[in-house]
């Protein structure tokens, strides 16, 4: 247990530290709620969905948490190329509470950075339905955080170089956004898109979100429950298995 | 307490290590030396569980350290070759991170980790992060923390590398030590011949991942019928300058320094 208390630590400390990650990590779930958010605003209000902001504040949010959980758990690839993992590798803990350690800061910093573009769309003038529903769209949060940083470490523990993030951003973690329904309501879909969509883990983070802020679903809460807990088993699963076969 | 037997490494076609075998008795200091990719790294690399051997085996402490490496890595401590150190850490904090996962006691640890950093003379800086630190001081820290816990076996792969004369000093007296007063089996690469002729009570020589000798400091010097250590390294290696291909460690950090220009 102290092991994990204190990798996680570390992730929060340098989460804390990196003020100019923090902002940076903010500029494109800003410039997705701004101008996606007021441009396409009065065209979604014309086709009689109501306000923009509000439908897509859960998406940015949801963006937010998955940006950050998945590249948390690929700066394993930092660690790799400046020394660190070494200095965990050898250490006489399972390999298995390093990921736990490496995966649970990962999702914790991805959640408050979920938190802190909240605050912005709550100032941009996002109004949730509820603000007793906020506690629990925190902890599908969580959920969300620990399914992608687990995927994130589940890379990161395959991933020799800086080049390889390119790719795992364009083929991975955009298509995981954009086909989520973050941008887009899930209804009235193509079959295919529809398929896509529903196999989409984060689909359900963001539809859980939307359904506690907003009120508006695709998904029950309990089907968005059972499959990102799902999720998370399975990939916190595959990363501490790719974990235990690194070798450096 | 270390037993290496027929130990291979291979890299697609290239063998970095061919059919090596030694062992290193309990309470020894035994230095392995070789020029530039003789295949020292990797042998350390796969004595500590970081990587696997294509074939052989290996037991530290009377455990096979492929299939039980959870027990093999209670049993030493490393001091790297690079650098291993969380730059936006302090140096307090690396060594509280060390100590936590090595399962020291956080009482000694906060003894251990005063008394090191004042031996290394980092105590002062204790508070700050290791980014802010000179290439030396890095070193020095890496070193303490590598002294934090007391384990069975210690690894140092080439520890005095950039270190100056003082510090390369304090590190062997402080060696000599743990082993006497400890028992500490110690196992150390360097390529500073008189390090390895002052602390080592035997010495293998390994070039083209093969052993090529293997004695004390006098024994390789009449095996070579040379009268320095340095000569019967050179006499048993050749004298052709190594290079070694860099890694995409070294081509990250020349990225990273290339950024902070």
């Amino acid at each position: 247990m102290n092991a994990i208390y204190i990798l996680w630590l570390r992730e929060l400390k340098r989460y804390m530290r990196s003020r100019a990650m923090i902002v940076a990590s903010l500029g494109q779930p800003l410039l997705y709620l701004l101008v996606l958010g007021f441009g396409l605003g009065p065209v979604f209000q014309r086709a009689g969905n109501g306000s923009y902001i509000q439908f897509v504040a859960p998406g940015v949010i949801g963006m937010s948490v998955l940006f950050t959980s998945v590249f948390s758990g690929i700066g394993l690839l930092w660690d790799r190329q400046f020394g660190f993992l070494k200095e965990t590798l050898v250490a006489p803990v399972p390999r298995v509470t390093v990921m736990i350690g490496k995966t649970l800061g990962g999702a914790t910093v991805a959640t408050i950075q979920g938190l802190i573009v909240l605050i912005i769309c709550l100032l941009a003038g996002f109004r949730p339905i509820t603000w007793l529903a906020i506690p629990l769209a925190i902890l599908f949060m969580i959920l969300t955080a620990v399914v992608f940083a687990g995927l994130g470490v589940a890379i990161g523990s395959r991933l020799q170089d800086i080049q390889g993030m390119q790719l795992i951003m364009n083929f991975v973690v955009l298509p995981i956004y954009f086909l989520s329904g973050a941008l887009f309501p899930l209804h009235g879909l193509p079959s295919v898109l529809s398929f896509i969509t529903r196999i989409d883990p984060l689909s359900y983070g963001i539809d859980a979100l939307r359904l506690l802020l907003i009120g508006t679903s695709e998904f029950t809460l309990v089907v968005s429950l059972v499959v990102l807990c799902g999720t998370a088993l399975l990939f916190v699963g595959l990363g501490s298995y790719s974990f235990s076969k690194i070798q450096l | 307490m270390i037993k290496v037997e027929h130990l291979v490494k291979q890299f697609g076609e290239f063998t970095a290590v061919d059919d090596v075998s030694f062992e290193v008795a309990a309470g020894e200091i035994f230095a392995f030396l070789g020029p530039n990719g003789a295949g020292k790294t990797t042998t350390i690399k796969m004595l500590t569980t970081l990587l696997k051997p294509t074939s052989g085996a290996i037991e530290i402490d009377g455990l096979d350290a492929a299939k039980q490496s959870n027990e093999t890595r209670k049993r030493f401590g490393i001091v790297f070759q690079d650098p291993s150190l969380d730059q936006e850490l302090t140096a307090e904090e690396n060594m509280d991170l060390h100590g936590v996962l090595y399962h020291v006691p956080r009482k000694l640890r906060h003894e251990r980790t005063q008394m090191l950093l004042e031996l290394f003379e980092l105590w002062e800086r204790r508070n700050d992060y290791v980014k802010t630190f000179s290439g030396g001081m890095k070193r020095r820290l890496e070193i303490a923390r590598g002294f934090l816990h007391t384990p069975k076996i210690l690894f140092l792969d080439e520890p005095t590398l950039g270190l100056d004369p003082q510090s390369r000093n304090q590190l062997w007296t402080h060696v000599k030590n743990l082993n006497k007063t400890e028992g500490v089996t110690v196992f150390l690469t360097t390529h500073y011949m008189d390090e390895a002729e002052r602390v080592a009570d035997r010495i293998a020589i390994i070039d083209h991942g093969k052993i090529a000798a293997e004695g004390s400091p006098d024994e390789l010097k009449a095996q070579t019928e040379t009268d320095s250590l340095e000569a019967a390294f050179l006499k048993l290696t050749g004298s052709t300058i190594r290079d070694e291909r860099a890694d995409a460690s070294d081509q990250m950090r020349q990225m990273a320094r290339m950024w902070r220009k």
